[in-house]
This record gives structure tokens, C-alpha cells and sequence, in this order.
């Protein structure tokens, strides 16, 4: 049997807070302020940008140095298609750039009409961007400049007003996530309002969810058993605080119910009866809005409650 | 005391652009079958089992635990689990066998690709502070060093073209690649890297068994001894680094023994051409070495999985017997920013 496998779109996004540390919150709100600034290793070079730690001996590293807005590509490289998020939107050379007063070489994009009109040597300054908040965005990208290598540089104690101590880097992926074949089973079943689990070859339990694999025998587990839909609580708890963007009132009760026929609890929010009520062996049953693809949640079905000894394996 | 340690087992799946049809654990699997059936072992018989993936690929958070349906964690087991390539992993499940813990370890990676932009997902691992903000791809980074090294005269590109056809002339012989055969070197990605020079992007698991000393010998008719293994890592911001030359491999290399006696093959992860430059140098390989004849990362490349892949297609040379002294090396990072190498040996075999 051969069934598409589902897909769906999955974003991922998330605001790193990050805090600085001396040297660089000194660095970045120096760009904000237009300077930039490096840090002097224990041997005598100048890092830009700059670190707290030498990265050859490890000294924690702070004496800093303002270096020159112009500098020499020691490499580069011609994106003639840029993607989400890098500096420039239309083609452009990454580069790694030795600003002059440095010996070491910052990343960042270089504004040029095409592969043609750079090289390694090249001169290049600085474009910095309108509006500069203490990022390295800060710096627009480069342009090609024809100055002689040199410019204002010398100590700097990095102090500005209204110093920059964090940032905030946001990030964004995209996905196609896909579960797989035995969630797809399962997921598919759901919306037709069937319960499927899959059963051990080796040692006969039936899981449910289905995850494809027996987790105690480790191996592939395919035949396809349909369970439920009645269930027993085999322990639950009660939730006392609302999630951000769920419609449900608290307190209520969220459990582990072993569906009929399974070997595994899976779980799901009681509904139907007072969450003081909810007991272990409470018999239920699953709960199917209009036109849900999955059961909203589990009712009583005013069975007796279950033996503790028909349960007890599945806690 | 040292104990010897062996890889007697390697197996991984077929490297594919997608297999959105199957969850990782169901990727996994038949691996980790695969090279329990080749030694006899049971899930249970298994004293480590530590493993490579990434949550960054699978977009979700501690996406390793879902893996270890697989290997059957129930009663609980001795494992690990470390965010990098396998080879790590190994080097792990390696150091807890020389404790004298245990004589056998399981050890596996993972990485679909395909449902998300790979190049997109290794700007996570950059410096969240300078670089990552900008958002400079794989690509990019790795076409930043191919530059420098022409620059320098080390390469040029009909010579980085060479590589890729070779590796994939190599990888004819290896059923489980992505790309075999001739490839065309392609239009630019980054210039100076062409799609040739670049990686395949796709999915796959492998999977390995190491075993100590005697029950090495029991496991497996020529154990690849793993005589040294060490791994390194360079200065993560990448303008402090010389990227036309690799000094961390080259010191993993000299502690993990490679320069004390050539070596007859070598599997280098290099998924960019351009690196395989780099590696060259800095391990001295010379041109009587076999380097890379799997077809190597770019004949496939799945993410986390790749490098653990050179130590078991090493050691499966020494099973085999065409190879006696193999050096295997894993990347992780951008422009070969960490390394790790291991040197295999076979033992001596009695002239026919």
C-alpha cells in the first residue's frame, strides 16, 4: 500500500537575546557612532572584530584600538543571487575586508557592478547604513574607495554615551515538515475518525501513536491495528494556568488514556465532566468536532470505571 | 593501559535528495540492522550507543530522542548524543571503550536535508554576533576560501573541476552515492564554486560498531584497528584564520600517529573541491595515496552524517582487504573549521 506522504509548511522563527560583553558592546556601539573599533592581543596584532579572549592564548583581551573605516580584501567571493537577509538585495561580492590599522580581516558585503570590478587588494570603505541601532548591520556593506592604504586610527577607552549592551538576532528557518509514513497513517486515520496503532512483530505491543519503530525491540513495526475508540485514565493532572492562544477554560484536566486495545497511553484533555471528578479508571471516550481532523478531546461514557489491575501496565 | 578498538561494522543507507516519505527513526534503521545482523549482535548485547544529528536540520527541538525508537532504549541503555557529525560521536563512543567499560559500542548519524534550505540552516552555527546577522550561506564561506587558495596559486579552477570528476568518476563504484558519473561542472553558485565544486544536498544515516580487543576479533574477520584518533578546531572567527591551509587538521593528524607511517588511502570529508586542496597539504598526502575513493562528500553529503561515513568507508576498505593503513577525517564548521582524523589499520595479512 502506497499513500502520500503529508506534508506542511514548518517556520521556525526566534528573537536571540543576546548580552555583550565589554569589548563587544564597545565594538558595536562604535559602529552606531560610526568607529570602529579592534582589540590588541597579547602578541601586538589588532582583531577586527574584536574578541575578549586571544585566540591564540586565551588571555582574556580588552586595550582597544580604533582602526581606519577603509581597508584591503583579502578574499572574496560574487553572489549573483542573494538570498533572504544578507546585506544587499541585488548581486553582490562577500568579502572579507583588513581594515587598515588591522591584522585581521572583518566579513561583510561589497557593493560592486559585477565579478569584473573586483579583486583581492582591492581598496574598499565603509558604507554605513541610514538609520544604525549598534549591530553589525550597521555597516551598509562596502564600496570600492581609491584611498591610500592609512586614515585616522589610534586608542580608543570604547566609552560612547548610551552604551549598547545587547542585541537581539532574530532568526527565521523554513521547512517542509513531513512525519513520516506511520504518522501519516496515523494523522489520516484521525480525520476519518479511526484510532490507529501499529504492532510489534517482536514483542506484540501496540503502539499508538505509531512512530514506525517498536522503542523496546527496536525494530520496524508496520501492521496496522485499529484501537479505541473507548479508553481508560490512567493518570492525569490538572491545569490551572491558560496557554497563550487556547480557547479552553482552566482549570482543566489533561491525562494519559490507555485506549482499548493499546499497549501505550497517549494523551489528551478530559471534557464532560468536572475536573474535580476525573479519576484514574475513569472509562472515556474520544470527541470529534465538525469537520476536526484530529479528537478535540475525551468524554466520559458512563461505563463503571476500570479495575486498576487492567490498567496498571500502561502507567 | 591501552586498549585496542576497532570499527567491525559499517553500513549506511543510500543518499537520496529527499525521503520525506519516511521518518528518521524508519531511515535508521535498516542501517542499525544492518550492521547488528553483520556481527550478530542484539540491540541488548550493546554496552554504548551514542550518535550525530542536528536539531537546526530537523527543525525541531531534542529531535535525537525520536531516533532512539531504533535501537530499542527500553530498559534504559548507556547513550549519548552529540549536535555534530557521527565521526564526534564515534570519538566519544571510543573514549568510553577505552575506559574499559564496555567492549562494544553503537554508533550512528542522521540528517535529512531536504526539509529545510541547508544553506540557510548552517548560518546558525556562526558567530551570532558578527557574521550570522548577515546571513553568509555554506556556499558563500566555502567560496571565500576557494578564492584565497587561488589567489595563492594552490588551485585554479579547470583543477578544482579535476576533483569533482574524479570523485564522481570514484563514486561509479559506490551504489549507495547521490551523484555518479559524469557531472557537469555547472554554472556559478558562488564564484568561484560552480555547482560541480558543491556538495549534493540530501539524506541519509549510517552506522557503525566498534569493539575492544578480543571480542573485536570474535566480530569481525579483519578488524580496522583504530590506531589514533584525535580533533581539533580553529579560531571561529574566520579573519583570524589562514583559510588556504588547515592547521587543525594537521595537528590532529600528528597526534592521532598519521606521520609516523604512510598511509595507502585516504577518506577526507571535503564536501567543496576546493577543500580537498586544503586537506591535501595539510595531511601531505602525496599522489601514490587513494584519497577518496567512495566518491567522498561529493559524490554525497548528508549533513552530520558525512564524516562518520569516511571512517566507516575506511574501515570497510580494511574488512576488505585493499587497504592496510587508512586515514579517515571529519569536518564540521565552515572552511574546515574543526577536524577530525583517524588513523585504521588492518593487521599484517600472510603472503598468499
Amino acid at each position: 500500500m502506497t499513500t502520500e506522504v503529508l506534508k506542511a509548511p514548518l517556520v521556525v522563527e526566534f528573537p536571540f537575546t543576546r548580552s555583550l560583553g565589554p569589548v563587544q558592546s564597545a565594538f558595536l556601539t562604535g559602529l552606531r557612532e560610526q568607529v570602529v573599533l579592534g582589540v590588541r592581543t597579547t602578541d601586538g596584532r589588532t582583531l577586527v572584530p574584536p574578541v575578549e579572549y586571544d585566540p591564540v592564548t586565551a588571555d582574556e583581551i580588552r586595550d582597544l584600538v580604533q582602526v581606519a573605516p577603509t581597508g584591503t580584501v583579502t578574499t572574496w567571493a560574487w553572489n549573483h543571487a542573494p538570498r533572504r537577509g544578507q546585506p544587499l538585495d541585488t548581486p553582490f561580492a562577500w568579502v572579507l575586508v583588513r581594515l587598515d590599522g588591522a591584522d585581521t580581516a572583518l566579513l561583510h558585503a561589497l557593493d560592486a557592478p559585477g565579478p569584473d570590478a573586483v579583486h583581492t587588494g582591492m581598496r574598499v570603505r565603509i558604507r554605513w547604513a541610514a538609520e544604525r541601532s549598534g549591530a553589525i548591520t550597521d555597516i551598509a556593506c562596502f564600496e570600492p574607495d581609491d584611498s591610500a592604504i592609512g586614515g585616522e586610527t589610534g586608542d580608543h577607552d570604547g566609552q560612547f554615551e548610551s552604551m549598547v549592551t545587547g542585541i537581539v538576532a532574530q532568526a527565521r528557518l523554513d521547512y517542509t515538515y513531513s512525519p513520516g509514513r506511520a504518522q501519516t497513517a496515523y494523522i489520516n486515520a484521525l480525520a476519518e475518525r479511526r484510532i490507529v496503532g501499529e504492532r510489534c512483530p517482536s514483542c506484540r505491543k501496540v503502539y499508538v501513536p505509531p512512530r514506525g519503530a517498536c522503542p523496546t525491540c527496536g525494530v520496524a513495526t508496520a501492521e496496522q491495528v485499529e484501537v479505541g475508540p473507548g479508553g481508560t485514565v490512567t493518570t492525569f493532572c490538572i491545569v490551572n494556568i491558560k496557554a497563550r492562544n487556547l480557547d479552553i477554560e482552566v482549570p482543566y484536566v489533561y491525562a494519559h488514556i490507555a485506549l482499548d486495545g493499546a499497549d501505550l497511553a497517549l494523551h489528551g484533555r478530559i471534557g464532560g465532566i468536572p475536573y474535580d471528578q476525573v479519576r484514574m479508571g475513569l472509562r472515556v471516550e474520544p470527541v470529534w468536532t465538525e469537520g476536526g481532523r484530529y479528537p478535540d478531546h475525551y468524554r466520559p461514557t458512563g461505563e463503571p470505571d476500570a479495575d486498576y489491575e487492567t490498567f496498571k501496565e500502561s502507567l | 593501559m591501552t586498549r585496542e578498538i576497532a570499527v567491525v561494522a559499517f553500513a549506511q543507507t543510500d543518499h537520496r535528495r529527499t525521503s520525506d516519505e519516511l521518518s528518521e527513526v524508519e531511515m535508521l534503521m535498516p542501517v542499525l540492522h544492518e550492521v547488528l545482523d553483520a556481527t550478530g549482535l542484539k540491540t541488548s548485547d550493546i554496552g554504548f550507543t551514542c550518535s550525530g544529528s542536528s536539531d537546526y536540520l530537523a527543525g525541531r527541538a531534542f529531535s535525537f530522542t525520536l531516533a532512539l525508537d531504533g535501537v530499542g532504549a527500553w530498559p534504559p541503555i548507556s547513550e549519548s548524543h552529540v549536535e555534530m557529525d557521527g565521526a564526534w560521536a564515534l570519538y566519544e563512543a571510543w573514549t568510553k571503550l577505552l575506559t574499559g567499560d564496555t567492549d562494544t559500542a553503537l554508533v550512528y548519524a542522521y540528517g535529512k536535508s531536504s526539509p529545510g534550505s541547508v544553506r540557510d540552516v548552517l548560518t546558525r552555527q556562526l558567530d551570532p554576533y558578527y557574521v550570522a546577522p548577515l546571513w553568509p550561506d555554506s556556499v558563500a564561506l566555502a567560496a571565500l576560501q576557494a578564492q584565497a587558495l587561488i589567489d595563492e596559486g594552490y588551485t585554479d579552477e579547470p583543477a578544482l573541476a579535476a576533483v569533482a570528476a574524479r570523485s564522481r568518476a570514484d563514486a561509479q563504484a559506490n551504489s549507495h552515492a547521490q551523484l555518479r558519473g559524469s557531472v557537469p561542472h555547472g554554472e556559478y553558485v558562488v564564484h568561484p564554486l560552480r555547482t560541480g565544486d558543491c556538495p549534493p544536498i540530501g539524506d541519509g544515516a549510517a552506522a557503525v560498531i566498534l569493539a575492544a580487543g578480543d571480542r573485536a576479533r570474535e566480530l569481525c574477520e579483519r578488524p580496522a584497528w583504530i590506531r589514533g584518533i584525535d580533533h581539533r578546531i580553529e579560531a571561529h572567527s574566520l579573519g583570524v584564520r589562514e583559510l588556504t591551509d588547515s592547521p587543525s587538521t594537521r595537528l590532529a593528524a600528528e597526534k592521532a600517529g598519521a606521520f609516523e607511517r604512510p598511509v595507502d588511502t585516504a577518506e577526507l570529508h571535503a564536501p567543496f573541491s576546493s577543500q580537498e586542496v586544503v586537506l591535501r597539504k595539510a595531511l601531505r598526502l602525496g599522489d601514490d595515496v587513494r584519497v577518496n575513493p567512495s566518491g567522498g562528500a561529493l559524490a554525497a553529503n548528508p549533513i552530520m552524517a558525512a564524516g562518520l561515513v569516511r571512517i566507516g568507508e575506511a574501515a570497510a576498505r580494511i574488512h576488505r582487504g585493499e587497504s592496510d593503513r587508512a586515514l579517515a577525517h571529519a569536518t564540521s564548521g565552515p572552511c574546515l573549521q574543526q577536524n577530525l582524523v583517524a588513523v585504521l589499520e588492518g593487521e599484517p595479512r600472510h603472503a598468499q
